[in-house]
């Protein structure tokens, strides 16, 4: 059983009727995903790509028992669209669409506290790639052909570059059990800290690959929490050491704007943390290689 | 999106905070009819760029005659004001606004912003007023006061008054302080703003408590559902190429180096223009074509990355999930067909519609340089640079269709 998302998992779409939505619930399909309905207000009772199309996130629970939501809905609608999905009992949200105001993000967070932490679901996104179970089922865009089953763990803030992270692991024979994009906004669902959380009592998890960016907290939180908690290797990597300060690069959340928020500054807290850092973005799949190497020449020589 | 200090004042004084009386002025002639207004006997003429420090860069002039006003304006305007805030190359003044100049007797720091790790929206205040908030978390962190708002009920007096009595304000200065400090979360939390600094908030000799200086961000994000807002929008304080990317979708930020970068992913473009820098060249720039990009986007994002005369050579770097590869490679396509593109040109596709992608390139008769790996596209972007360079001067038509 993979964290979050398996192969049986009841997959709906919000805003499915879309051209992004439709588009991906095609190559979801294809990947082999559980897709079984989607959700577009004012087009329930039709279908759409041979599934059923329902008027509420409820209506498509009851009617399918769906438990994870992939939403491509337009930005101004997206928090509304969250709280929907949370209220009808979906327990992964993918949202995809980026763009939401941080307000919003606020606001959805603060509803989210309603639930106990047994019934609370999990949030991944906003503007985000999504999650991928490689060989079994992904709920987002990302191009399934280069995630290849295997046992490590990828979490990143940037989409795609998670892609060049499982396409450099392809490259040197490693293949991938979950990847997920937590995205790039500076208020998003699920932390690095979650992921690692989930990634740490996974069975089919050995190692994990975690890819940060300038700005915010959550990468240095994260180091401490592998320092801390972990027993898996993890491999970091931070993007953003030539970005200026005080610039927004792209994304909402990848600012320099306050102490330890750089790339240089937060790559070090991973390395004396204990993660190994890949010393550039085209050596995410070696540094991940020479890890795992180590730590089986290290369990060698306990066992000798 | 930020706006001026005038424009601030005026959103927040319909919030309830206190401002002193005050007017903008384009001339000089309108600076002195706006003392006159006024009315009083001292005003200050202060320069409306966007960024702080104006003070210490001449930008503030304090004035104790309608004819001094009028000098001061004249002075102001249309001259570039350099601060640590607008690089080396500075801001020209083309506002100036005229205010009541008030005594002042003690002077604060007020500032909302959006706290990452608490996900929510928090109050910072600190006694020592004018100062800049990093300035005061490094020399005497133990002064700063926070309080984070439950965005439920949204602030509430009990929060305002743990501020104004932990600043040490008079009794008759708290009720003034908590109006203002109340006020200023509602224009936060209503107008979808990222940031709102009050920076002094200062109390006058008689006792009453004004905001002298404030400055506000806009959430970009939340600016649909904000025309109030965004009709604030000074175009004359952003680099015309902002505004050119911001209208094809494209986000881009100019650099220094002489590599530039057409890259889709903010994180992907911040890790290519790392890698150019470990291949031993510099980025030109940083720019995220965005998800789902059309061929006008990507030529549109040549036309953009060109427009910079130290940019010798372009690498493409796209890894397309909601992309399509051979989109891109129309753009490529396109963007040497129609704007000619006088540079060599590095491109890296892999992903999506990748097979189309590079069949469309290389069918083109184009001479682009591919690359298979993010490591592969660097150093040839960094060699075709080093190539370019010792052909001399001339520029080498690489990318134009070649008889070759």
């Amino acid at each position: 059983m993979s964290i979050l998302l398996d192969a049986g998992t009841r997959v709906i779409f919000q805003g499915f009727t879309g051209d992004k939505a439709s588009f991906h619930a095609r190559e979801a399909l294809e990947y082999g995903t559980r897709l079984v309905g989607g959700v577009t207000p004012a087009k329930g009772g039709t279908t759409h790509l041979g599934l059923p199309v329902f008027d509420t996130v409820k209506a498509a629970v009851r009617a399918t028992g769906a438990t994870a939501s992939g939403i491509f809905v337009p930005a101004p609608f997206c928090a509304d669209a969250i709280m929907e999905a949370a209220d009808a009992g979906i327990r992964l949200i993918v949202c995809i669409t980026d763009g939401i105001p941080a307000q919003d993000m606020i606001r959805v967070k603060r509803y989210m506290r309603r639930y106990s932490r047994e019934r609370k679901p999990v949030l991944i996104g906003p503007n985000c790639a999504g999650i991928i179970s490689a060989g079994k089922a992904m709920v987002g865009i990302m191009p399934g052909h280069i995630y290849t089953r295997g046992r490590i763990g990828v979490v990143s803030r940037s989409g795609t570059l998670g892609y060049e992270a499982a396409s450099q692991m392809q490259a040197v024979g490693l293949g991938i059990s979950t990847s997920v994009g937590i995205g790039g906004d500076p208020i998003n669902g699920s932390s690095f800290v979650d992921m690692l959380a989930l990634f740490e009592t996974d069975p089919e998890t050995d190692a994990v690959m975690m890819i940060g960016e300038i700005g915010g907290p959550q990468e240095a939180e994260a180091a401490l929490y592998v320092r801390d908690y972990m027993t898996k290797p993890v491999v970091g990597y931070v993007a953003g050491l030539t970005a200026p300060a005080g610039r927004r690069m792209g994304h909402a959340g990848a600012i320099i704007s306050a102490f330890g928020d750089s790339a240089a500054e937060k790559a070090e807290i991973m390395r004396s943390s204990g993660l190994t850092v890949a010393p550039s973005p085209s050596e995410l799949g070696t540094a991940m290689a020479e890890a795992l190497g180590r730590r089986r020449s290290a369990n060698m020589a306990i066992h000798a | 999106m930020d706006i001026h200090e005038y424009q601030a004042k005026e959103l927040l004084a319909n919030f309830g905070v206190p401002v002193a009386r005050g007017g903008v002025a384009y001339t000089a002639e309108q600076a002195m009819f706006r003392a006159e207004e006024i009315g009083g006997s001292r005003w200050v003429v202060k320069a409306q760029i966007h960024s702080g420090a104006r003070g210490k860069a001449g930008g503030v002039k304090l004035c104790a005659s309608e004819h001094e006003v009028r000098l001061a304006a004249g002075e102001l305007l249309g001259r570039r004001l350099v601060t640590h805030q607008t690089g080396p190359a500075g801001k020209v003044v083309h506002r100036i606004y005229v205010e009541e100049a008030a005594s002042i007797e003690r002077e604060v720091y007020l500032g909302f912003v959006l706290d990452r790790r608490e996900e929510r929206v928090c109050v910072v205040a600190a006694p020592q007023g004018g100062m800049e908030i990093e300035e005061i978390a490094q020399r005497s962190p133990e002064t700063i006061l926070r309080e984070v708002i439950e965005p439920a009920v949204g602030m509430q007096p009990f929060q305002a008054r743990e501020i104004a009595y932990g600043l040490g304000l008079k009794p008759s200065e708290v009720n003034q302080a908590v109006k203002a400090l109340l006020g200023a979360y509602t224009a936060f939390r209503d107008l979808d703003a990222t940031m709102v600094e009050i920076n002094p908030l200062a109390v006058t000799s008689a006792g009453k408590v004004l905001a002298l200086d404030a400055k506000m961000t806009f959430d970009d994000n939340a600016l649909f559902r904000r025309p109030g807002v965004s009709e604030l929008r000074d175009y004359a304080e952003e680099d015309p190429r902002d505004a050119e990317a911001s209208k094809y979708g494209l986000s881009y930020i100019a650099l220094d180096g002489s590599i530039g970068c057409i890259v889709n992913g903010a994180g992907l473009a911040m890790a290519t223009m790392d890698m150019i820098k470990q291949a031993g060249g510099e980025p030109a720039n940083f720019l995220d074509i965005g998800g789902g990009a059309s061929p006008e986007r990507v030529a549109a994002a040549f036309q953009l990355v060109l427009s910079d005369p130290r940019v010798r050579v372009v690498l493409v770097n796209i890894f397309a999930g909601i992309n399509r590869c051979d989109w891109v490679a129309q753009g490529i396509v396109k963007a040497a067909t129609d704007i000619g593109v006088p540079v060599p040109v590095v491109a890296r596709l892999a992903g999506t519609n990748m097979q189309q992608g590079r069949a469309i390139l290389r069918e083109s008769g184009l001479r682009i340089i591919t690359a298979d790996t993010l490591a592969d596209a660097a150093s040839k972007a960094v060699a075709a640079l080093n190539q370019h360079s010792a052909d001399g001067p001339a520029l080498v038509a690489t990318a134009t269709r070649g008889a070759a």
